[in-house]
């Protein structure tokens, strides 16, 4: 677990990254390009720091793709205490929980709480989906955040950003994140140097992965155009509850495992609705991410972990 | 006899009202309670487009492990998340299109008509 190899992913570290597949992923970023690493490789705190993903929680979810998404949350929350090294703090991708209910708010916090780290969120379409369409969210995820819950915050020479991409949806579009935000974007990235590592984070992709199927923010371009000038951005999504990763220029795109259940791979289903595995697979597709900044000309490292092997 | 006779005509006359009000109702039921389903199934409205009377009730069913909503494009009307097996109705009085689509996968869309 701690062959990290700074050139990349050697053949061991990529068979661990496959091994665990669907628990979460370790951050490194370092020369201001993202490198991943395995959550429980000691090596990305010492060299720099190291925050964690987690998305898709999906807390109350109980259908037959996973009848019980509280507990392999726990699973996850587990892996991530067990850490040799701790993270710096946690992002949450979105989709905490199924239904917007107080109860599983609370629940996903309770369990969410206990690897006791800051942890930033935005809102996935499932968290916004109460009665006043996202009140409940912004009470309790959002109160240092603007409009639907966006914001900004800096951490050891990296700018972090929080898109909401979930609301305000169009006829026939898939996510939105509408002219105000992208007017407060463009004031917050005004006046940083290029060479300013960003990390950019929201629940959607930030790029067109599937139309048919919603997966893409319609005004994403936007967003990124803004971004271009910048030597390194990393944009980290869930919502499709599978790994995906893409490198365009100075930006590098990859979408979380979900906590929760597996959605298909767009193409191979005839929706994009909870996918059923045989239940002692059902942890090789959940997973956390680690993300590591490392103060080196080498990529910033990702290591996706699975719940189990 | 009497006493027999006058139970027996108001029975009579009793059935006879009981079959009116029977036609009645169902004549009252095609004009004012037509009803018309569509299931949300596989991440789509089906059917897609329906056409219905003026008066008709629609009611969506959500048939899919994971929540939609209902929401019209004009927002004239926005169902709750309706969760497995959970059902939204909406009465279409007046004549038109109502293209409508879930508030969660805005890429699913549907349509009712209400043509006299």
């Amino acid at each position: 677990m701690t062959s990290d190899n700074e050139n990349g992913l050697d053949r061991r570290q990529a068979l661990e990254c496959m091994i665990w597949a669907g628990t979460g992923v370790l951050w490194t970023l370092s020369g201001g390009v993202p490198k991943s690493t395995l959550i429980g490789s000691a090596r990305a705190a010492e060299t720099g720091f190291s925050f964690l993903q987690i998305s898709d929680s999906h807390v109350g979810f109980d259908k037959p793709a996973n009848p019980n998404a509280l507990a392999t949350l726990n699973e996850a929350i587990d892996k991530i205490i067990a850490m040799p090294a701790a993270p710096a703090f946690m992002i949450h991708t979105g989709d905490i929980s199924h239904l917007s209910k107080p109860k599983q708010f609370d629940d996903a916090d309770q369990v969410i709480g206990r690897a006791r780290l800051d942890t930033h969120y935005v809102p996935g379409e499932h968290d916004v989906i109460d009665e006043n369409t996202g009140k409940l969210y912004l009470e309790r995820y959002g109160k240092n955040a603007k409009g639907a819950g966006w914001y900004s915050f800096d951490q050891a020479g990296v700018h972090f950003i929080g898109l909401v991409n979930v609301v305000d949806l169009k006829p026939g579009g898939m996510g939105n994140l509408g002219a105000e935000q992208l007017a407060w974007l463009a004031d917050d990235l005004s006046g940083k140097s290029a060479s300013t590592p960003i990390v950019v984070f929201a629940h959607v992709p930030l790029w067109t992965i599937a139309p048919e199927w919603g997966w893409g923010t319609e005004d994403s371009a936007q967003a990124l155009a803004l971004l271009s000038r910048f030597g390194s951005v990393t944009v980290l999504n869930g919502h499709i509850h599978q790994l995906m990763q893409k490198v365009e220029g100075a930006v590098s795109f990859y979408t979380a495992r979900s906590t929760a259940f597996p959605q298909p791979a767009p193409g191979t289903a005839p929706s994009p609705g909870p996918m059923v595995v045989p239940a002692g697979d059902l942890r090789k597709y959940l997973g956390v991410r680690a993300v590591a900044f490392r103060q080196v000309s080498q990529p910033l490292a990702v290591t996706d972990a699975a719940l189990a092997q | 006899m009497r006493t027999l006779t006058k139970p027996h005509a108001f029975a009579r006359f009793a059935l006879t009202a009981l079959i009116v009000a029977a036609l009645s109702a169902l004549a009252i039921g095609s004009v004012f309670a037509d009803e018309a389903k569509v299931a949300i199934d596989n991440f789509a409205f089906v059917p897609e487009t329906i056409t219905i009377k003026p008066g008709t009730t629609v009611t969506f069913e959500n048939r899919d492990d994971i929540p939609h909503l209902v929401v019209d494009a004009a927002s004239k009307f926005r169902s709750k998340a309706l969760d497995t097996g959970d059902t939204f109705s909406v009465k279409f009085d007046s004549p038109g299109e109502y293209p409508y689509f879930c508030g969660l996968h805005p890429h699913m869309k549907g349509k009712v008509i209400v043509a006299p």
